[in-house]
């Protein structure tokens, strides 16, 4: 039981990181078609941006992962 | 062209058809290795195992006591694709190559009763799993992993002869299920301790009456890693006084645009004009994630996961604490423990928050790039665990065959996504570090507020 708990609660975990990149990288392409000379910048702070992110989906994931 | 890819539906499409066939066909023996597949997990359901014991070949043990129940080597034929992933994405003792090869390393054992002792663990001449045909003292080599049997006064040589290793899982005293581990010595079960903890508990360890000092497989990769980047970078180098002023050449052409965009791009602006000082820091971290990271995604060579392990990165995120916080300027701790220019209410929130957050980043970059790859690696080895799921665990040719063609394109997809990942990840690591350090050695100016 605990352990299908743990697969739902990876799930939603990743839905969330899913959406959250998804934003990030929309966004991120946005803005350089404004202003492609920016791209650079961009694409650093939309790197650092996913991987806060993703660190905290990770975090929820092997939370997850472990509880037995 | 087109006919190349015909054919290769073509064959998809038989060798689907021929594995439902087979299903069909083999369903007297699927039951019967259904049936096999249930021993494999021992005490699940015991009391039906055991009316079973006498008629089947297969023997299930039973282990009533911790040391000295009698007890048969079990072939195992069922396939648990969680224990395999974990297995092979943790550390070992013996280095593996295809299986085959199996370079012994050094094992370096404290214990309370007898100090320290080294030996080689090609004293376990290990075999299939890295499971060890031979024990030494009360130590035995069970998936890789040395283990220390709980019970003395078993045997009388000092290298003895292990027929075969088992789990059991059986309820504790606190009534929690828990997998026990017995080696299996002149017909005998002897329980093992846990793994030792260099995995911080997280993959199976535990607690042992030992401390385990050997040199891994991944602390051998880690060392081999930095001699390549050692060399590769002291030819680098030289290129600069023998070739001065000609274009970058061979490794060199390389290194130089890698070098020159962690400079201009990740030091400079995050820690402005003092980045001479931490610009080694970051090519040093960016450079040995990104050569281990590279390294464990070779097939075969050892499958190393050393940037996968949590205490790999938590040395580096520690390493990153400390360096961070004692380069930090009074500016930087002075927004931690008394935020200024904030009503007294906000900071008592404020500054519990800071002082978590000092924590926080770096157990998130320990977190991030330890699951980042070893998520790749358990990916890769989930999609070639379909052969195996698939082919029921070698029993059914045509179904390993489907498996295989579903298993290779998902695999090289996923190894592609790796290599990005790889760099992605050392990229993330070493901006992360460049924007904590910036952030405490940051002037303040505080007329502008």
């Amino acid at each position: 039981m605990t352990g299908t708990l743990a697969a739902i609660g990876a799930g939603l975990a990743v839905i969330g990181a899913g959406i959250g990149l998804g934003q990030i990288g929309g966004k991120a392409v946005e803005a350089i078609a404004r202003q492609p000379e920016a791209a650079g910048d961009i694409r650093g702070s939309m790197l650092i941006m996913a991987a806060f992110m993703e660190g905290a989906a990770l975090i929820a994931i092997l939370f997850a992962f472990f509880i037995k | 062209m087109k006919l190349n890819l015909l054919y290769s539906f073509l064959l998809i499409f038989l060798l689907s058809g021929s594995y439902a066939q087979s299903h069909e066909h083999n369903h007297d023996h699927g039951h019967d290795h259904d049936h096999s597949h249930g021993h494999s997990h021992d005490g699940h359901d015991h009391g039906h195992n055991h009316s079973a014991d006498h008629s089947g070949d297969h023997h299930v043990n039973n282990f009533a006591k911790e040391c000295g129940s009698p007890a048969q080597v079990v072939e195992h034929h069922g396939y648990d694709p969680t224990a395999t992933a974990l297995h092979h994405i943790s550390d070992a003792n013996v280095l593996t190559i295809m299986d085959m090869v199996r370079i012994p390393l050094p094992a370096i054992i404290y214990n309370k009763d007898r100090g320290i002792e080294t030996f080689s663990t090609g004293k376990f001449h290990a075999g299939h799993h890295d499971n060890g045909h031979n024990g030494y003292k009360d130590y035995v080599l069970f998936e890789g992993n040395i283990h220390r049997i709980k019970c003395g006064g078993f045997q009388d040589k000092e290298v003895y002869e292990v027929q075969g290793f088992d789990r059991q899982t059986k309820a504790n005293s606190e009534g929690k299920e828990v997998e026990n581990k017995y080696a299996i010595i002149n017909g005998k079960g002897y329980m093992l301790e846990a793994k030792t903890t260099y995995d911080l508990n997280i993959l199976g360890g535990g607690p042992t009456s030992f401390i385990d000092f050997s040199p891994t497989k991944n602390v051998i990769t880690m060392f081999l890693v930095a001699l390549l980047l050692f060399f590769l970078f002291r030819k680098a180098a030289k290129a600069y006084t023998t070739r001065d002023g000609e274009a970058p050449s061979g490794i060199q052409s390389f290194f130089e645009p890698v070098v020159q965009f962690i400079r201009d791009d990740v030091a400079i602006p995050f820690l402005g004009d003092k980045y001479d000082k931490y610009l080694p820091l970051l090519l040093t971290i960016f450079f040995f994630i990104l050569g281990l990271n590279l390294w464990g995604q070779v097939p075969f060579l050892g499958s190393v996961n050393v940037t996968g392990s949590l205490t790999v990165t938590a040395v580096m995120a520690i390493l990153v604490f400390v360096i961070t916080n004692f380069s930090g300027n009074g500016d930087y701790w002075k927004h931690i423990l008394w935020p200024p220019d904030t009503p007294i209410f906000v900071k008592i929130i404020l500054i519990p928050v800071e002082i978590l957050g000092l924590f926080i980043k770096p157990i998130t970059l320990m977190l991030r790039l330890a699951g980042n790859i070893s998520a790749g690696h358990i990916a890769i080895l989930s999609f070639v665990g379909l052969i195996f799921i698939f082919g029921k665990a070698g029993a059914s040719m045509s179904g390993s065959l489907t498996g295989t063609a579903i298993a290779i394109p998902l695999t090289l997809f996923m190894m592609g996504i790796e290599l990005i990942v790889a760099f992605i990840q050392a990229f993330v690591f070493t901006i992360l570090t460049a924007s904590y350090i910036g952030a405490a050695t940051e002037e303040h100016h505080h007329d502008e507020h």
